[in-house]
């Protein structure tokens, strides 16, 4: 399997990034932090305003590593990438699925079931390492409504319904992550999802790690050369990468959501890493934003083995290995989109 | 002269006759999906050809003019690429030579990183080259040299009438699939431990028996018959 490589995140917003020779070096203050060479770096993530040199940008692009510029609240700004890479047939096949309703709702329920077999694998496993400090009878509700909808995708044939089960999965879902926080319940609580601004700690630090694993799976996309801006679930809307989106909701759940619980419960995030903005926003401090980083980069080398493909990988190439078997299906290598689910 | 059968938008990249040769899901990868990765191997290529392939690098040493990193276009084919290195050979049955006094013979070598392969994969590429230059310069070219670095030496290839048939089955097959845009299914075998495009390729993928159908389908049942 492919290597996993690092992602570089640049926190410190007076930074500014160049090149020396096939080198990716971090000035603050025109003074060197960080020298790294371009080889180790799948990706540069720069969290905040800061500068980045023109030659640095090719010294990227040559080498297929993705330059994202994010706001310090990590919404998405910008990124640089080379030459388009892959197949315009693959591409054209991608978007002739996408403009076919029935097709499109084909793989879009593979992404659902994902989904939602996810969701109660997390809720499951929660259930089985902590039910006697967590109300048992909420979460096993919520799961017996998860199954009533995961039963019901099989006959659903279009979008629209699918849009249904999806936003009811979610309600009932993050309805029973609350009562998963075991720890620190005065500081992290969630009542239901909200962003733009999230609205308590909880919403706030899931945020932040979608948009990380959102810039994984763009990337990943492309590596692949699909076009991220198109999707099957997702409708098209100039600047929403729809297949990234349709793509992260299988993934959500393992990825991410996890890993904010196990932040919490382990005590590694802490209510003082979170700022209470007066409209009522929650932003995150520095020290928040380095510690979840950290965990994020370490939980991508976890090794685990793929369902599907039976190999062991680390689970930062799950991505990766995601968007490559939806190029192979829409390639017609295999006869369907295996979506990935957790054990 | 020879019919003129390809136009210059159906010209394929003559070095993709090695790949096609030796696989040809590995060359779909690279031709039609437009997949490329390095490892070791390819790396090591290019570093072999950073020397070879500088066009502004000519020397003559008395009766062997060299010319590197020489275009090539074969219409017949429908092949354009590089030869990494035309050696021109005085001789009395050669054509004239711009710039040079006498006659010359066209003589095409090509750099190899590794050693003399087993399969045909380098013999029809060197081929393919040499009737590219029969075709540029309306003379017939009979010998090509390889020059393996593995085993830094020279290894001479005769250009029989069977390798230059099976230079033209090859193309037209090439020709035929990308036209199509098809990538073959992967014919798994010892050679992908040392494809750089295994992990591309995923050669397991397309020979695998169980459906993704029933894949999804027994994930969905294991989820549906489990109480938490």
């Amino acid at each position: 399997m492919r290597k996993l490589l690092n992602t570089l995140y640049v926190t410190t917003p007076e930074s500014y990034l160049l090149r020396d020779g096939e080198n990716v070096v971090v000035k603050v203050n025109s003074e060197e932090r960080f020298r790294i060479p371009i080889h180790n770096l799948e990706g540069i993530v720069c969290l905040g305003y800061m500068g980045a040199s023109p030659q640095l940008m090719r010294l990227c692009a040559d080498n297929n590593v993705g330059l994202s510029f994010l706001t310090p609240s990590g919404r998405f700004l910008a990124r640089v990438h080379g030459r388009v890479r892959g197949n315009v047939l693959l591409r054209r096949t991608q978007y002739r699925v996408a403009d076919n309703a029935g097709e499109s709702v084909n793989i879009a329920r593979c992404f659902i079931i994902g989904k939602i077999v996810n969701c109660r694998t997390v809720l499951g496993r929660s259930l089985r390492d902590h039910g006697d400090a967590i109300r048992c009878d909420t979460i096993r509700s919520v799961d017996a409504l998860l199954i009533e909808n995961l039963q019901s995708i099989d006959d659903c044939t279009n979008s629209d319904s699918l849009r249904g089960i999806e936003g009811n999965c979610a309600k009932f879902y993050f309805g029973a992550l609350d009562e998963l926080i075991l720890k620190q319940k005065d500081d992290f609580f969630i009542t239901e999802r909200n962003r733009r601004p999230p609205r308590d700690n909880m919403n706030a630090l899931l945020s932040f790690l979608y948009t990380l694993l959102a810039h994984d799976v763009e990337s990943a996309l492309e590596t692949v050369g699909l076009d991220p801006y198109v999707g099957f679930f997702h409708t098209d809307r100039p600047g929403r990468p729809g297949l990234a989106l349709d793509l992260m909701e299988e993934l959500r759940p393992f990825m991410a959501d996890r890993l904010a619980l196990n932040l919490v419960n382990l005590k590694q995030v802490k209510g003082s890493d979170f700022v209470r903005k007066e409209n009522g926003g929650v932003l995150m401090t520095d020290t928040g934003k380095k510690e979840i980083l950290g965990a994020w980069q370490k939980r991508k080398q976890d090794p685990i083995t793929h369902p599907y493909l039976k190999e062991k990988i680390p689970v930062g190439l799950i991505p990766y290995v995601q968007a490559m078997l939806l190029a192979r299906f829409l390639r017609g290598d295999i006869d369907g989109y295996p979506p990935f689910f957790m054990n | 002269m020879r019919d003129r059968r390809y136009a210059d938008d159906e010209l394929l990249s003559l070095s993709g006759i090695q790949h096609f040769c030796f696989c040809r899901r590995q060359w779909a990868l690279i031709h039609v999906e437009r997949q490329w990765e390095d490892n070791l191997r390819t790396t090591e290529g290019h570093f072999l050809h950073e020397r070879v392939d500088d066009p502004f690098f000519s020397e003559s040493r008395g009766d062997v003019v060299i010319s590197r990193a020489f275009p090539l276009v074969s219409y017949t084919l429908g092949f354009y690429g590089v030869a990494d290195v035309i050696e021109y050979i005085r001789s009395e049955d050669g054509i004239v030579l711009p710039g040079y006094e006498g006659l010359w013979r066209i003589h095409p070598v090509e750099y190899k990183r590794g050693k003399p392969k087993i399969d045909e994969r380098d013999e029809v590429q060197l081929c393919a080259q040499a009737m590219c230059l029969e075709e540029m310069f309306a003379v017939g070219v009979e010998t090509g040299d390889f020059y393996y670095n593995e085993i830094r030496r020279r290894v001479p290839l005769r250009l029989t009438n069977e390798l230059r048939e099976r230079v033209v089955s090859l193309s037209e097959e090439m020709h035929d699939h990308f036209r199509k845009g098809i990538t073959p299914a992967a014919e798994s075998s010892k050679n992908c431990t040392y494809c750089s495009l295994v992990d591309v390729c995923m050669p397991k993928l397309t020979q695998k028996k169980i459906s993704v159908e029933r894949y999804v389908r027994k994930h969905v049942r294991d989820a549906c018959a489990n109480d938490i």
